[in-house]
């Protein structure tokens, strides 16, 4: 293979060696050891031992329908809410686009649970809504609804983040050219706006799902941690291992490993493919 | 009249972008919209086709009034400079996509897809992407799927500005032959004034907003309007002086009659003369010849670029000669020769005249 880099930007051996033994040294002490440790606690007690933990027990198998679940319903709400705010944002230019682009970015600034604080507060039985909520028979905290909000709060730049570069990439001469061809606004959405940024448009549904999978902050506070009911994975992994049952908080942690290995694949997919069209993911 | 602009004016924010355009395209004719870049002629392009919105003014297309119309409903057909052919589409479905939204039958899409791909000689790429085009490929299928829907007019805006000058040229003589062939009215903005000289029938020539001139191509090239028409329309000596008794005197003592030409009354004014409407002669004798001095000879392909320093002065004169022409008087760089201006144009100073 050529150096792309030339002779007159190579190091010397030891500098090249040293450098890359630092970093395969730094990535193993702190993503590989920790994560290969997570599938030898779950597998402590052999392959039997780790399905019976995780099929037999009706709370954890309950923990998985109810994650899939979440983050079905957010990743739903938040590609909708992607696509409009991404569209509306790299498209016109009006008054509170600022304010628009730095309430997307806000979940990231702002803690887990606080997101998670501000629905207890405004749904929960002490909060503002919630006497009314309680009088029409209406649960959010504590429940499903409060999980798929909070999860929702946490989990919505990323889809719109990934989509607005792409857009502003791809220029309006498109759509402008579809519509004097004579294509309604639903038919350049269709055929021309939604092609041209699929890619960038998968590639945040998956890191959105992904992040909805494992939120544990958010979900934490409004759950209200009833097995069987409103315990999501990470929020299990956690109740086992406070129960001192170790091979099952890890069996639980190993699938949400293995989720997050798949989601790796997946981007990494995209992200090929992406190139290949020449569509920035 | 297939297209009538009237009264057009258009403001961002504080800007006039344009003001005040009027002007007509009668059916079958193909006019340029001329203009330095920011002259407004591609807002005026966009109104027409509905992507812009006049402040005030009307579009009539074919008769009707269009002003309100979305731009879906127009049915005009647009070419942009940069193609904005749908990436993800093959040739085929780029064409087609204009009759595929109107839910047009397939057979009689799939007939109008060929008569197109014949058309614009792009037979057997039907299956490429617009990435595996060259640029001028991919303008002519920008053209053909504007076509497609059979658009009451079509409107081109700067259709070969993205190409270089080897493909533009072959292009635009490509385009001229189509449109005698399809006989679509067609209006196409260019600052290209040699462009739009060599395949409109007439040219709306716009400077800052507004009209400047309208007319046919050698009218607008031999009978200027404006100051600013005459020096954008190809290259032009421009001479500072001031009329006199009937003489434009310069600076350092040259006159040159011209009293049928010149304002009566004494006032400061630019005089234009072509580099072909100078010929240079020996001994001459006339109203208009003035000796200068030859400072350089260039040869450009059929014709030879006379650098020449007038006499007594610094004013410089670029001629230009056929090769025969040069040869025949066997030119020599230094020399002192007579300049015959056959033809000159006075335009007052105040006017607003094209510099690069």
């Amino acid at each position: 293979m050529r150096d792309p880099t030339g002779p007159a930007r190579r190091d010397p051996a030891l500098v090249r060696w040293g450098l890359i033994a630092v970093g395969v040294g730094y990535l193993s002490l702190f993503v590989v050891v920790p994560l290969a440790n997570v599938v030898v606690q779950a597998f402590a007690g052999g392959l039997p031992g780790y399905w019976r933990v995780l099929a037999r027990d009706p709370d954890t198998r309950h923990a998985v329908r109810l994650t899939l679940a979440v983050a079905a319903a957010a990743v739903a709400a938040n590609l909708s809410f992607g696509l409009a705010a991404a569209w509306a944002i790299a498209r016109f230019r009006f008054p509170g686009r600022a304010i628009l682009i730095a309430l997307i970015d806000l979940p990231f600034s702002v803690s887990p649970v606080i997101a998670g604080l501000v629905y207890v507060l405004l749904f929960g039985l002490q909060g503002y809504g919630g006497p009314w909520l309680r009088a029409h028979g209406i649960t959010i905290v504590f429940a499903l609804p409060g999980l798929i909000l909070a999860t929702i709060f946490v989990t919505f730049p990323f889809i719109a983040r990934e989509l607005i570069p792409v857009m502003e990439a791809t220029g309006a001469d498109e759509e402008i050219a579809a519509i004097t061809l004579g294509a309604s606004g639903w038919q350049t959405f269709r055929r021309v706006t939604l092609p041209n940024v699929k890619w960038g448009l998968l590639y945040g549904v998956i890191l959105c799902n992904a992040r909805a999978m494992g939120e544990f902050g958010a979900a934490y506070v409004v759950s209200g941690h009833i097995a069987g009911k409103t315990d999501t994975l990470p929020l299990r992994a956690e109740k086992l291992l406070q129960e001192y049952d170790v091979p099952g908080a890890f069996a639980v942690a190993s699938v949400l490993a293995s989720m997050a290995v798949l989601t790796l694949v997946a981007k990494a997919l995209v992200e090929w493919r992406a190139r290949r069209v020449g569509q920035r993911p | 009249m297939s297209i009538v602009a009237r009264g057009l004016t258009r403001r961002f924010g504080a800007f006039t972008a344009v003001e005040d355009v009027s002007f007509e395209v009668g059916e079958g004719e193909l006019v340029a919209l001329l203009g330095p870049s920011g002259s407004g002629k591609s807002t005026v392009l966009r109104i027409i086709a509905g992507i812009e919105r006049p402040d005030s003014g009307e579009v009539l297309l074919t008769g009707e009034s269009a002003t309100h119309a979305p731009a879906r409903d127009r049915n005009v057909g647009f070419v942009f400079q940069h193609y904005a052919l749908f990436r993800h589409m093959t040739v085929a479905e780029n064409i087609a996509f204009g009759l595929v939204v109107r839910r047009r039958p397939t057979p009689e899409v799939r007939a109008r897809v060929d008569e197109l791909l014949r058309l614009v000689q792009l037979q057997g790429l039907e299956r490429r992407l617009p990435s595996q085009l060259s640029g001028g490929q991919r303008q002519r299928v920008a053209l053909a799927r504007a076509l497609a829907a059979r658009p009451r007019v079509l409107l081109l805006d700067e259709p070969f500005g993205a190409l270089d000058a080897t493909v533009r040229a072959g292009l635009r003589n490509w385009l001229r032959r189509l449109h005698e062939e399809v006989r679509v009215t067609s209006l196409f903005v260019t600052h290209d004034q040699e462009e739009a000289l060599a395949i409109a029938d007439r040219i709306v020539l716009m400077n800052r907003g507004r009209v400047e001139q309208i007319g046919t191509t050698r009218e607008v090239y031999e009978h200027p309007r404006t100051a600013f028409v005459a020096s954008f329309l190809g290259p032009v000596n421009v001479l500072r002086g001031a009329v006199r008794r009937g003489a434009v005197c310069f600076g350092d003592g040259l006159e040159i009659p011209a009293p049928d030409l010149a304002p009566t009354a004494e006032q400061p004014v630019y005089v234009y003369v072509r580099p072909h409407e100078i010929d240079v002669v020996r001994h001459g004798r006339g109203r208009r010849v003035i000796p200068a001095r030859v400072r350089r000879l260039r040869v450009l392909g059929p014709e030879v670029r006379v650098e020449t320093v007038v006499a007594g002065s610094t004013q410089t004169l670029d001629v230009s000669l056929s090769r025969e022409r040069a040869e025949a008087l066997g030119l020599a760089e230094g020399e002192a020769v007579d300049l015959d201006l056959r033809t000159l144009r006075i335009f007052p100073d105040t006017a607003d005249h094209y510099s690069i």
